[in-house]
C-alpha cells in the first residue's frame, strides 16, 4: 500500500493545480501547428493593422498610428486567442477525460486554473513576440521599464479573465467547435466599439457613449498610458476594477459549471 | 472495509426529462467480489456507474461505495475508486508515461511514488515499450490497457469499468478479460456494465440484467444461463416460406421456445446437447425435402436473454409488431429481430 503523507489542502490543490497546467503546456509544444497558429496570427495583426491604417487614422496629440495602436493590439490579440481555452475544454469533456478528472481525487478548482495559467503563459509569448514585431516596424514604449513591463502585464490580465469566460462558454455548449465560436461572439463586438483602433471621440455620437462605458476601452486607454506615458491611474483603476468584478463573478460559474457537467 | 459490502445502493432514481434513467435501483456487491451489470444501449447502466463515481446526483435514493454516501462524502469516495469509462480517457498528447505520472500526482503520490507506480503498471499491462510515445501514435487497444491502468493508480478498493471491452477486437477482448482476472485475484471489487453475456459470465460473480434503469433479473451466472438455456442452433432455409413447416419438424428435437422469423426463413432452436441434436435436425429436414442454406450452433446472447425474460428482444425494430409475451412453448412469430 501507497503511504500518504498527511498534507495541507492547499499545499494538494496547488499540486494539482500545477500538474494540469503542466498537462496544458504540452498540449500546447506537442501540437505545433496549434502553437504556430498562436503565434502567427499576432503577428499578422501588428503587419495588416499598422500598414492599412496608419495613413487613414488620425491619431490624437502627435503620436504615431503604430505607438497608438500596439496597446490595443497586445489585448486584441490575446482575446482572439482566448477561444482555446473553451475549445480545449469542451474537447476533454468529449474525449471524457472531463469525467475522468472528476472522478479522481484532486482538487476542484485545479483543472479550470491549470487550464487557464497554461494560455496565459501562451499569451505571454504573445505579446512578447508583438513587442518584437512591433519594435520592427517602429513602435517603442514611451514611459520607462516599470511602465512598460504593466502594459504587458494588464492585457495578460485581460487575457486570463477571456480564458475563464470562455471556460465557462466551452463547459456550457460542450461541442469544441461551437465553443470556438461561442467565445468569440462577445470578444468581436466588444472589441471593435472600444478604443483599440481609433479614438472614441471619431466615433458617431452613440456608440461613444457606449464605447466609453466598453471595459475593452478602459483596458486598452490603461495600457496606452502606461505604453506611451500619461495620467494612468484613473483608466488603470477602472480596468482593474472591471477585471476583478468580472472574475469574482465567472470563475464561481466556471466551477460551478465543472463539478455538474458530464460527458 | 471488513465485511461491509463494496458497493450498496438503495431505491436508486435518476430521471432525464421524460427519460426513468434508473428506477429504484438496488444493487449489493459483497466486498472483493464482481458484479456484471448487463443490459442493452441506454438501459441505465452508465448512469448507475455516473452516480456511483460521485459524476452525477441521483434524484432519490442512496448509494454506498466502500460504506462511503456518494453525495455526502463524494471526496471521500474518489479517494478509494477506480473508473475506466466506454472510450479511453486518456491524453492523447502525453506519453504513456506521462499519463500515468499524472493521475499518481492527483491522487497525491509524491513523485517518486508517482514514477514507480507508473512504471510498474507500464510493465504489468506490456506497455512499458510504448511507454515514452504520445498515447495518439498507440492502437486502440493498447489505449484501452493504459485507460485500466491509470483506473488503478491509485490502489481502488472499488473498480468501476463500463464496457470496457467495447470497440476492441476479438483478440482484445480476451487479453482484457486476462487481466480484469488478474484484478479480480487481488482482491478488488468491481463494477462491470457490459451488453454482452458471455463477458459477465466470464468475469462476474453476479449478473444483474437491466432495462429502462429496472433490474429484470439478478442471480450467479450459472442460475442466468439456466434460466436462459444452452446453446442456439440457428437454421437458415434456402426458401424462407418453408421456415414454418421446418419449425414445426423440429420443435420436439428443442429443449425449449422456438423462434421463427418467417421473412428471413430463420428457425432458432433451444438446445441441450448439440452433437445429438445436430444430425436428427438435418436428417428430418432432409426427409422433408427442405433445403438449409446455413445452419449454426451459437451461445445465447443478451437478446436471448431477453427473450427469455421479458419476452421480446432488447429493442423491437417496432412497438406494434413485438411479440406477444408468456408463451413459452408456443410457436411463435416475431418479426424480425435485431441480433446484438
Amino acid at each position: 500500500m501507497t503511504t500518504l503523507v498527511p498534507r495541507h489542502p492547499w499545499t494538494l490543490a496547488i499540486s494539482d493545480t500545477a500538474v494540469m497546467t503542466r498537462r496544458y503546456l504540452y498540449h500546447y509544444l506537442r501540437k505545433p501547428s496549434l502553437l504556430a497558429i498562436a503565434l502567427v496570427q499576432p503577428v499578422l495583426f501588428v503587419l495588416l493593422w499598422t500598414y492599412v491604417f496608419s495613413g487613414a487614422i488620425q491619431t490624437p496629440g502627435g503620436i504615431t498610428y503604430v505607438d497608438y495602436l500596439m496597446p490595443g493590439l497586445f489585448i486584441l490579440a490575446i482575446a482572439f486567442g482566448s477561444a482555446n481555452t473553451g475549445v480545449g475544454l469542451a474537447d476533454d469533456l468529449a474525449r471524457g477525460l472531463i469525467d475522468r478528472f472528476r472522478a479522481l481525487p484532486m482538487a476542484r478548482p485545479a483543472l479550470l486554473v491549470g487550464r487557464t495559467l497554461a494560455d496565459t503563459a501562451r499569451n505571454t509569448f504573445v505579446v512578447l513576440l508583438m513587442v518584437v514585431v512591433g519594435y520592427a516596424v517602429g513602435f517603442r514604449f514611451h514611459a520607462g521599464p516599470a511602465a512598460a513591463l504593466a502594459a504587458l502585464v494588464l492585457p495578460l490580465a485581460v487575457g486570463y479573465l477571456l480564458s475563464w469566460i470562455s471556460a465557462l462558454i466551452g463547459l456550457t455548449v460542450r461541442d469544441p467547435e461551437t465553443a470556438g465560436t461561442a467565445s468569440l461572439l462577445p470578444v468581436i463586438p466588444l472589441a471593435f466599439t472600444s478604443s483599440t483602433f481609433v479614438p472614441v471621440a471619431s466615433l458617431p455620437g452613440w456608440l461613444q457613449t457606449w464605447a466609453n462605458t466598453n471595459p475593452i476601452t478602459h483596458a486598452v486607454d490603461a495600457t496606452r498610458a502606461l505604453a506611451l506615458g500619461g495620467s494612468t491611474s484613473g483608466p488603470l483603476l477602472r480596468a482593474i476594477a472591471w477585471i476583478l468584478g468580472i472574475l469574482a463573478v465567472v470563475i464561481p460559474l466556471a466551477i460551478h459549471r465543472y463539478r455538474r457537467v458530464t460527458q | 472495509m471488513g465485511d461491509q459490502p463494496a458497493i450498496q445502493t438503495e431505491g436508486l432514481s435518476k430521471r432525464f426529462g421524460d427519460i426513468h434513467a434508473l428506477q429504484d435501483l438496488n444493487l449489493t456487491v459483497p466486498a472483493g467480489s464482481v458484479l456484471g451489470l448487463l443490459g442493452p444501449n441506454g438501459a441505465g447502466k452508465t448512469t448507475a456507474v455516473r452516480i456511483l463515481t460521485t459524476l452525477l446526483r441521483p434524484d432519490t435514493g442512496a448509494a454506498r461505495v466502500a460504506g462511503l454516501d456518494v453525495v455526502r462524502q463524494p471526496a471521500a469516495v474518489r479517494q478509494v475508486i477506480g473508473l475506466a469509462g466506454q472510450s479511453a480517457a486518456v491524453d492523447d498528447y502525453l506519453t504513456g508515461q506521462e499519463n500515468l505520472h499524472m493521475a499518481g500526482r492527483l491522487h497525491h503520490l509524491h513523485r517518486s511514488e508517482a514514477h514507480h507506480r507508473a512504471a510498474e503498471l507500464l510493465q504489468r499491462f506490456e506497455l512499458a515499450e510504448a511507454a515514452e510515445r504520445p498515447v495518439r501514435t498507440w492502437s486502440g487497444g493498447m489505449r484501452r490497457r493504459l485507460d485500466l491502468a491509470v483506473s488503478l493508480v491509485g490502489h481502488p478498493k472499488v473498480l468501476f469499468l463500463d464496457e470496457p471491452s467495447s470497440g476492441l477486437d476479438p483478440r482484445g477482448r480476451h487479453q482484457l478479460w486476462q487481466t480484469i482476472r488478474g484484478l479480480i485475484d487481488n482482491g478488488t471489487a468491481v463494477l462491470l456494465t457490459t451488453q454482452y453475456l458471455e463477458e459477465a459470465d466470464q468475469l462476474a460473480d453476479q449478473i444483474v440484467v437491466i432495462d429502462h434503469g429496472r433490474i429484470l433479473a439478478n442471480g450467479t451466472p450459472d442460475q442466468l444461463k439456466a434460466q436462459v438455456g444452452g446453446d442456439r442452433l440457428q437454421l437458415r432455409l434456402a426458401t424462407p416460406d418453408t421456415a414454418v413447416r421446418a419449425a414445426e419438424l423440429v420443435a420436439d428435437l428443442g429443449s425449449g421456445p422456438l423462434q421463427v422469423d418467417a421473412q428471413a426463413g430463420e428457425v432458432t432452436v433451444l438446445i441441450a446437447d448439440g452433437v445429438a441434436v445436430l444430425p436428427e435436425v438435418v436428417r428430418q429436414l432432409d426427409a422433408a425435402g427442405l433445403a438449409l442454406s446455413d445452419l449454426a450452433v451459437r451461445r445465447p446472447t443478451l437478446d436471448d436473454v431477453f427473450l427469455t425474460l421479458t419476452g421480446h428482444p432488447t429493442q423491437p425494430p417496432d412497438p406494434s409488431q413485438a411479440p406477444a409475451t408468456g408463451q413459452p412453448t408456443s410457436l411463435r412469430q416475431p418479426a424480425t429481430r435485431s441480433i446484438a
